[in-house]
């Protein structure tokens, strides 16, 4: 069975500007111990998804319309406030993108750790303080007894997303969420954050799912990926089947409009015609016809379900692609 | 004939902390320390780094938008650091700036025909109608519809708002854009596209672009030669595909090496250098060469000397300097 089992999730946002179609039916699985990336533009609706799954999608102006999240027998968007929270932080935690915005700028780092161990898991202050330095010793920073009582302003980027991993794997969760986790930090801190990530998942087996619009950090990252487009999955497969044979138009164009250190630098690059779609005012039919090579009549009238990629090798994975184009 | 633009021994300092009694600052941030370079017409060169590197810091102040603390910059032979603002004006219509937020960086209520005409309008360029004929094929040019003249910013997806900001930059006919990171707030589809426009305007109107950016890829992509900074100095310059090829300063090597790669299988099985430690406070950097706390290859180095001395940035083969003081043919080659 699953870890996490997500269904026919949808989300909109009701703005001025009409209903915003942010999640159109996805649906997912997270086995134990597995990196699942997903991949998409501004506006594909990766955050959301993760959000929603969390609980954490702010009413009104938003509505998860349907969906189930099977998580250890229970649906997580069923569950109440109280009980969602003691999820939360205990078996599924997350960290953001942006450390400065998710810890609280008044709070030394030792309140912020100390605070989820004595709320989750109700130790004495003292013990909970002994824990919090080895946590933050274990993320990699150097005297941690000593940056215990800094505030996050005092810390660099690096360190304060060190200090938000430190706090999401208090509890030992089984599941962590990662939202761009290194889109703000620097290259040689990234390389540092992402190989701490993948060492600290070898040793407790958590499932991460990583959320990013850096295809270098997923195909270094994930086993499997899942690539949105305009709210809805597109395609799904492991990681090397994905990147080696990329089926959805969408996908091969996003692939290809990558600089590389290695591909040639004097071609002209590819790149993917038009503008992602408004997501208030989404063409009938598949939401990448505008912008797509292979469009025909069809693609224009109906949405293209996501279907196994015919003839795709079985290691390849649950090998699934959103489009009418794709043959064997 | 001299090269288009010559920085030399660039210094921009701010004051950090209190003003004491006789109103001098606590301490300086040597945010640009020492940086040279040049650029011929026509040549772009990419000038690289991590965050608090100074290279925004540099472009700001090649442009005049701060004054340089010390150091020359040289436009076409005339020293510009000693102008007055009047002076400067006729140069700036000669050296334009292309920002990182299309969002921040153009006027929510002014209408885009508006934005492309006021540069001309300022320079005194043409009669109103000549004006508005420009910023149709200024529009044109930049890949946007020249019907769509009298909308506003708010109305462009950001992609085609950073095709407004370079159209406004080409509308006084430069010979030189500064770009600071025109591409990273932008998604990677969008990104390919206006780094080939970027690309094709270039070669249509023989534009020099000095182009910061943290992107290594996107670097090797547009531009011919590349300075990386490091702490507001450049540690290492070279020809594109020397640089990438055979990069000779350890930290040049250590950002290539941090650079992930979109392809599974080269991520599983290649070497990743991980530099230690974060990147030093440029208000209080360590002494001798700036890297050395994090260098991997510090120990290849006899006795403490990066830990004492400055190392100059000097001539190491063909057009390629270096600011280290590894033997000249130390370290891995790639």
């Amino acid at each position: 069975m699953a870890l996490l089992d997500v269904r026919d999730l949808s989300v909109r946002f009701e703005t001025h500007q009409g209903t915003v179609r942010a999640v159109e039916r996805v649906s997912f699985r997270l086995e134990r111990g597995e990196t699942l990336g997903i991949v998409g533009e501004s506006g594909s609706g990766k955050s959301v998804t993760c959000l929603a799954i969390l609980g954490l999608i702010p009413s009104p102006p938003g509505v998860v319309e349907s969906g189930a999240v099977d998580f250890d027998g229970r649906d997580l968007l069923k569950l109440s406030a109280a009980e969602l929270r003691h999820v939360r932080g205990n078996e599924i935690s997350m960290i953001f993108q942006d450390p400065m915005t998710s810890l609280n700028p008044l709070l030394t780092v030792a309140r912020q750790l100390t605070e989820v161990l004595e709320i989750h898991e109700g130790v004495s202050h003292r013990e909970a303080r002994k824990r919090a330095a080895a946590a933050l010793g274990d993320v990699g920073i150097p005297h941690p007894e000593a940056r215990l009582d800094a505030y996050p302003h005092e810390l660099s980027g690096g360190m304060r997303q060190r200090a938000m991993i430190a706090m999401a794997l208090l509890c030992e969760p089984v599941v962590l969420f990662a939202d761009e986790p290194t889109t703000a930090l620097d290259v040689t801190i990234q390389a540092q954050i992402l190989e701490l990530m993948g060492e600290l998942q070898r040793k407790r087996g958590t499932a991460i799912v990583l959320i990013t619009h850096d295809l270098g950090v997923v195909a270094g990252m994930a086993d499997r990926v899942h690539v949105m487009y305009a709210g809805r999955l597109v395609e799904t497969g492991t990681t090397h089947a994905l990147f080696a044979a990329p089926q959805h138009p969408y996908t091969r164009g996003l692939l290809e409009s990558v600089p590389t250190l290695t591909g040639d630098p004097d071609a002209e690059l590819h790149s993917i015609d038009g503008q992602p779609p408004d997501l208030a005012a989404l063409p009938s039919g598949c939401a990448f016809a505008p912008r797509c090579e292979l469009v025909v009549d069809g693609c224009r009238s109906a949405v293209p379900p996501l279907e196994p990629v015919p003839g795709a090798d079985p290691a390849a994975g649950d090998r699934r692609a959103a489009c009418f184009e794709v043959k064997p | 004939m001299s090269a288009l633009l010559e920085v030399e021994d660039l210094h921009k300092h701010f004051p950090v902390g209190k003003r004491g009694l006789f109103g001098r600052p606590a301490s300086w941030l040597r945010a640009v320390d020492g940086v040279s370079f040049t650029l011929e017409r026509g040549e772009s060169l990419g000038l690289v780094g991590e965050s608090g590197c100074g290279k925004s810091t540099t472009a700001r102040t090649v442009i005049g938008l701060q004054r340089a603390t010390s150091g020359s910059v040289r436009l076409d032979g005339a020293e510009l650091t000693h102008m007055t603002r009047a002076e400067l004006q006729a140069y700036r219509q000669r050296m334009q700036m292309i920002f990182q937020d299309p969002y921040a960086s153009l006027d929510p209520r002014q209408t885009v025909g508006s934005i492309l005409t006021e540069p001309l309008i300022i320079h005194g360029i043409g009669r109103s109608r000549e004006r508005k004929l420009r910023a149709l094929a200024l529009l044109d040019a930049v890949g946007l519809n020249p019907r769509h003249v009298n909308r506003y910013p708010h109305e462009f997806s950001g992609g085609q708002r950073q095709r407004i900001g370079i159209a406004r930059a080409l509308a006084l006919e430069p010979d030189l854009i500064l770009c600071d990171e025109p591409v990273s707030a932008l998604d990677v589809s969008i990104q390919a596209q206006i780094v080939n426009l970027l690309k094709e305007l270039q070669e249509r109107f023989g534009l020099a672009y000095l182009f910061i950016a943290h992107d290594l890829a996107v670097v090797r992509q547009l531009c011919h030669r590349v300075a990386v900074m490091y702490l507001g100095r450049v540690v290492e310059t070279a020809p594109r595909d020397d640089l990438y090829r055979d990069p000779k300063h350890p930290y040049t090597r250590a950002l290539l090496s941090a650079v992930p790669v979109p392809d599974p299988r080269v991520e599983e099985t290649r070497e990743r250098i991980v530099l230690e430690g974060d990147v030093p406070n440029p208000s209080d950097p360590p002494t001798g060469c700036s890297f050395h706390p994090r260098c991997p290859e510090r120990g290849n180095v006899p006795g403490d000397r990066c830990a004492v001395e400055i190392p100059a940035l000097e001539e190491l083969g063909a057009r390629r300097l270096r600011a280290c003081h590894l033997e000249a043919d130390d370290g891995p080659r790639s």
